[in-house]
């Protein structure tokens, strides 16, 4: 396990999907705004919501991308077609599992069977987070193939 | 008899004999099949968008997230493409409407033969300590629908259509959550107490209320993230009731303890909501295409920030005691207006940037048939020489009531000084736009001339510590003769709008209120009488200019007459007299559009209008200060703020 290269090129694909999630927004791509998310979690300020998003989403990314290296490990290979497999494996299970779970686990998001009186609360993402827009699936797999690419690049194997 | 457009479109004739009608309630006139009359409108906002509610209950215009971004409903310039959200008894109805006192807050009630129902309209507003411990939509219009006394059944009718009605929009059952519409980048929702009926494009229903029961709903945009969905039942009535406290608490900062003060205060409302809150810029109007004359193609887009409004708006706010607002507005004029220095545009959009190209739907019908319907605006490249003077004497004011500005600041309104002086004697297009070519222009001339007055004045008393004094002085000496040689007529006996020519404008009553020359001095009182004789319309309403076919009477105008009488041109009684008959024009709500029509009465041109509503505060200020013997700005020049006082504005800093 080559420690140091997992922590700086970890850390650097992680920064580039915070960018790219940025630029889908920014496009009208989608509203998947995945700091913001995390972020209500913890304050329903929007401004500090999107501030603690944005650094609990770049420590979860940083600590996520230990599993694709390990994976490299497993497989004693790296390159930036595995890095893209496992990305949009990735992807696939966070539309399909993680986003269906989130209502339960979101203190601020509503679901399903929240009626009109509840407090005000964040729309749920729906079935791969169609309700954040038609291309959400789109931005998803592109940000984190992109993720995965850059991991398979350049993670070097000890 | 009264004629109501009823929310599916028709017109039913309602028996005048209804129950429980008090005496004075406005007369709804018979109107066109295709349109509400513009003063049948009243305007909810958020100070970054805002929403037309007509008479019956109809949301008619509404752009979000900006005022100058497309709409999703625009009724208002097509009845029958534009789209819109009409809440209503389903049977005929009169009807009576207010403000909730000292707020954005509207109230419109329905008086029906089997009982009276009240429909509450607005955007919330809270404090920015209160947003950040709750959820919050980015965009949202609550509008709710008590029924007070006896049994009222309401017909809804939500048809969003977005770009300007061009696109069908495709609503999506998302259950209990609400209906759902993805438009391009954003999304917007629909939530309601009861469920509602939908098609593809259409939700509807009809739901019988008793006394004391209501029907909520909540309609939110949101563009970049999740939406948030509102809650409805108590938390929307807190959410109601919070967002009056804070609009009685804004008019509550205001020191205005001046005559008129209900018509002062709807002004200030009306021009808060038309500020834009996240940039400090202040909307000319929140409508684009309402036309100066009905059937016409005088139809504009107002939706931009003028800089000719400045030196009024300023006045206005900070006469009214809200000087935070004041020098927000003033910052932006300078720091919006950066890219172009020392150059100016005539308009900016909300951020500074250019205003789009002026474009016409041709898709729409226009409001009473008047075509085209134009967004953008092709005044935009235009030479006005005016506004130079306008944002100078708006600095000056700002600087009279103890603000200052630091080196960068003073710099900009130097070089703003230094383009004046090269350029004064240029022909321009002026302050009204015309779109015949460019005039040597009295009024632009006047502006060039206080530009130059006001930096000398900030000058001597160190507030710019820097700027070439001879040139100053030198050049607006010769733009004073200019104006009082050329732009005299000797035989007509009166100041003329274009230097040597034969016609006058109504900007000529401003040139004592810059201090170029006295109200009372023999030839601002033949030049006031030949501009009454020459453009009056009736009741102190004046015309800006001759034209034929004449367009309305232009509603600052008039309220300018009543101002050149207050501060020396007449007495405090006849100023008085000319305010109150203006006064007598504005809607049942306290709103005016740009102009009057005469004969009627009605309005005409975009609406609200900012630029009518700072003229109505200007004249009440001066009405005060005559009454109790202060200065006029003009007037105050020498009698700058000690530096003691100017601790109490910050300096303002690029």
């Amino acid at each position: 396990m080559n420690w140091s290269s997992w922590l700086l090129w970890g850390f650097l694909a992680t920064l580039v999907l915070t960018t790219i999630s940025e630029v889908t927004q920014g496009l009208g791509l989608t509203r998947m705004n995945m700091p913001y998310l995390l972020g209500t979690m913890i304050t329903p300020d929007r401004d500090r919501a999107k501030l603690y998003g944005f650094f609990i989403h770049v420590f979860w990314g940083w600590g996520f991308s230990l599993v694709y290296v390990l994976i490299f490990e497993a497989l004693h290979e790296t390159g930036w077609w595995r890095g893209v497999i496992i990305g949009l494996v990735q992807a696939v299970f966070l539309l399909v599992a993680v986003v269906n779970l989130l209502p339960g686990l979101h203190p601020r998001m509503a679901s399903e069977q929240h009626g009109p009186e509840s407090a005000n609360l964040l729309e749920p993402p729906g079935f791969l987070a169609l309700n954040y827009g038609a291309r959400t699936p789109f931005a998803i797999f592109l940000s984190h193939a992109v993720f995965g690419a850059i991991l398979g690049i350049f993670y070097h194997l000890k | 008899m009264l004629w109501v457009r009823l929310p599916v479109g028709i017109i039913f004739v309602c028996p005048a004999h209804l129950v429980g009608v008090d005496d004075y309630l406005p007369q709804v006139d018979k109107r066109t099949p295709s349109a509400h009359k513009i003063q049948d409108y009243g305007i909810i906002g958020d100070c970054r968008s805002a929403a037309l509610v007509s008479k019956t209950g109809s949301i008619d215009w509404l752009c979000w997230p900006r005022f100058d971004s497309p709409s999703i409903f625009a009724a208002l310039l097509d009845p029958e493409r534009g789209g819109h959200w009409s809440i209503a008894p389903a049977e005929p109805f009169e009807v009576k409407r207010s403000y909730i006192r000292d707020s954005n807050v509207l109230q419109t009630h329905f008086y029906c033969n089997s009982g009276k129902a009240s429909l509450t309209d607005l955007m919330p507003a809270a404090s920015e300590a209160f947003r950040r411990t709750i959820l919050i939509p980015d965009h949202e219009v609550i509008r709710e629908m008590r029924c007070v006394s006896g049994e009222v059944e309401i017909e809804v009718d939500f048809r969003p259509r977005a770009w300007y009605g061009r696109d069908a929009v495709r609503i999506r059952d998302s259950g209990k959550l609400g209906l759902r519409m993805e438009v391009g980048r954003g999304a917007y929702w629909l939530r309601s107490s009861l469920p509602l009926s939908f098609e593809r494009d259409r939700a509807f229903g009809k739901f019988r209320l008793k006394a004391g029961e209501r029907l909520e709903f909540v309609f939110t945009y949101t563009e970049g993230a999740p939406s948030v969905l509102p809650a409805l039942g108590k938390h929307l009535s807190e959410w109601i009731e919070r967002s009056v406290q804070w609009w009685q608490q804004w008019v509550d900062k205001s020191s205005y303890d001046g005559p008129y003060r209900e018509s002062v205060m709807r002004s200030a409302l009306a021009l808060k909501l038309l500020a834009y809150s996240p940039s400090g810029a202040i909307m000319a109007a929140a409508t684009t295409s309402l036309p100066e004359i009905i059937g016409s193609s005088l139809n504009w887009d107002y939706r931009y920030c003028w800089l000719r409004d400045a030196s009024l708006t300023i006045r206005a706010l900070l006469g009214l005691g809200y000087t935070a607002e004041a020098e927000s507005f003033l910052t932006w004029l300078l720091i919006a207006t950066r890219l172009t220095q020392p150059e100016l545009r005539v308009m900016y959009d909300v951020f500074g940037e250019n205003v789009p190209h002026e474009r016409e739907l041709s898709f729409l019908s226009g409001y009473c048939d008047s075509r085209p319907v134009r967004i953008g605006n092709g005044a935009r490249s235009q030479l006005q020489l005016d506004t130079y003077g306008e944002v100078i004497d708006a600095a000056a004011q700002f600087a009279r009531a103890g603000g200052g500005f630091d080196r960068t600041m003073q710099k900009v309104l130097v070089g703003f000084g230094k383009y004046v002086a090269d350029n004064w004697n240029r022909p321009d297009e002026g302050i009204w736009e015309p779109r015949s070519g460019q005039k040597d222009h009295t009024h632009s001339r006047l502006m060039c001339w206080t530009a130059l007055d006001r930096l000398l004045e900030l000058h001597s008393k160190k507030c710019i510590k820097s700027l070439p004094q001879a040139l100053f002085e030198r050049e607006r000496q010769r733009i004073r003769d200019e104006i009082e040689q050329r732009a005299w007529n000797e035989d007509m006996r009166s100041y003329v709008s274009v230097l040597d020519g034969k016609d006058v404008d109504s900007t000529l009553l401003r040139i004592p209120w810059y201090g170029f020359e006295r109200a009372n001095s023999s030839r601002m009182q033949s030049t006031y009488k030949a501009v009454r004789r020459e453009l009056g319309a009736g009741d102190h309403l004046l015309y800006r200019y001759k034209r034929n076919p004449p367009e309305g009477a232009f509603g600052i105008c008039g309220f300018w007459g009543s101002e050149f009488l207050s501060i020396g041109g007449g007495t405090l009684d006849e100023a008085h007299r000319a305010f109150e008959q203006l006064v007598s024009y504005q809607n049942d709500l306290g709103l005016f559009a740009e102009e009057i029509d005469p004969r009627t009465g009605s309005a005409l041109g975009n609406f609200p209008q900012a630029f009518t509503h700072v003229g109505l505060i200007s004249a009440a200020l001066s009405l005060k200060e005559r009454a109790r013997g202060e200065a006029h700005p003009a007037e105050k020049r020498n009698q700058m703020a000690t530096n003691t006082d100017r601790k109490a504005l910050g300096k303002m800093s690029a």
